[in-house]
């Protein structure tokens, strides 16, 4: 460990790490680009969710049939597991110390942000072209 | 995982209690963080009833009075006593700041804490190691880097140029923000921590130097620079009134410019 009677390396060796990694802009634009999106996305679905549930499942079909709310509904779910998995990796990147561990959580972070947003534009996609029919 | 408990050896016991002399009129208690490295006790906290009427307004004085006449044991690092030099910066009341600039009275509480600055090794009592502070500042190369040969005279500025360092070049490293910082915390080792961002960036803002370039190039990496979460209390405990974290933001901006 780092700074411990055993470690012999220099300051300047500790200080400089394996050195940049030359990225990390792309993240940050990435997470503020999808932040910006999610705002008007988050405020349609927040309207439109409570509106859908007061009816039954044969309105809701219809209303997801046309092709604005099912694009929209769409882009919601995979810029918000796009967003979600930027933000996540954050979280583990900072709490997460030791390399596998911290490899696979973000693995996982992948994994499930990549299979909720499949899931939830299939489920979309099934309402929307067959009405839900199975 | 980040570790949220003290290990072991670190965790602090009750210490010894030197009582107000005899006939004080206005006494006030301190409550200060001890420790040896080199012996086998853990740390322990010592608390001094201090005749505030003996020694001057600054709780630097409070803490050099206990030195010449209460217990001499007490260990602390001091130099210009006037906010320059940045050495007897330590958490007081829970605050990262410099003794010598913050009145005791300004402290709310029965008791004032104090410690050394969180997150670094303790040399002993209230003086941390700051050496890998130190040399990640060293990291970024703090001095002008020029291609073009050097001027017969001085490297030229215009005054609004000079202007733009004003707000950055007043830093003098006391650590109050880094060790104040929860990222630099977490991962000190990966993260420069707001001081050494906030003078990265008084070179790249500076209309003298030529390497900007290979200067974000070797910031630009998730841990050194991205750490930066816009927490704040690095702007929050500087004693110099400076923003760090709008410098780190600065760094941020001309990483999209350069790819936007």
């Amino acid at each position: 460990m780092a700074g411990t009677p055993n470690d012999f390396r220099t300051p300047m060796a500790r200080a400089r790490g394996l050195g940049a990694a030359k990225h990390g802009v792309g993240h940050f634009i990435a997470e503020r680009v999808s932040g910006i999106a999610l705002i008007p996305l988050a405020l349609w679905a927040a309207f439109s969710g409570p509106m859908l549930a007061k009816g039954d499942f044969a309105t809701a079909a219809v209303w997801l049939s046309q092709p604005l709310n099912a694009v929209l509904a769409a882009a919601f779910v995979v810029v918000g597991f796009f967003h979600l998995r930027l933000t996540m990796q954050v979280v583990i990147e900072d709490y997460v110390e030791g390399f596998v561990g911290k490899s696979a959580l973000l693995m996982l972070n992948l994994f499930v942000c990549v299979l909720g947003a499949g899931l939830g534009v299939f489920a979309i996609l099934k309402v929307a072209l067959l009405g839900g029919a199975l | 995982m980040v570790q949220l408990a003290l290990p072991k050896n670190s965790r602090i016991g009750k210490g010894k209690h030197f009582p107000a002399p005899t006939g004080a009129k206005r006494v006030k208690t301190f409550k200060i963080y001890r420790y040896d490295p080199e012996g086998t006790e853990n740390p322990r906290w010592d608390t001094y009833d201090v005749d505030v009427d003996r020694c001057g307004p600054m709780l630097l004085d409070v803490l050099i009075h206990i030195k010449n006449d209460i217990d001499p044991t007490l260990t602390f690092r001091r130099s210009c006593r006037e906010g320059v030099c940045g050495s007897c910066a330590m958490n007081i009341g829970g605050r990262n700041t410099l003794a010598c600039t913050h009145g005791w009275e300004e402290v709310p509480g029965k008791e004032i804490t104090i410690a050394p600055l969180p997150s670094q090794p303790v040399v002993k009592d209230l003086v941390p190691d700051l050496t890998l502070f130190y040399a990640q500042y060293a990291s970024i190369e703090p001095w002008l880097h020029t291609d073009t040969p050097e001027p017969r005279a001085e490297w030229k500025q215009s005054p609004e140029d000079r202007s733009k360092l004003d707000g950055l070049y007043e830093c003098i490293l006391c650590a109050c923000c880094s060790t104040s910082c929860p990222s630099y915390w977490w991962n000190g080792e990966k993260y420069l921590g707001p001081a050494t961002l906030l003078h990265a960036y008084r070179w790249l803002i500076d209309s003298r130097d030529e390497a900007t370039g290979e200067r974000l190039d070797a910031l630009e990496d998730p841990f050194k620079l991205y750490r930066c979460h816009t927490i704040m209390n690095c702007a929050q405990v500087c004693p110099k009134g400076l923003n760090p974290a709008k410098a780190i933001a600065e760094i941020k901006k001309m990483m999209v410019e350069r790819v936007a």
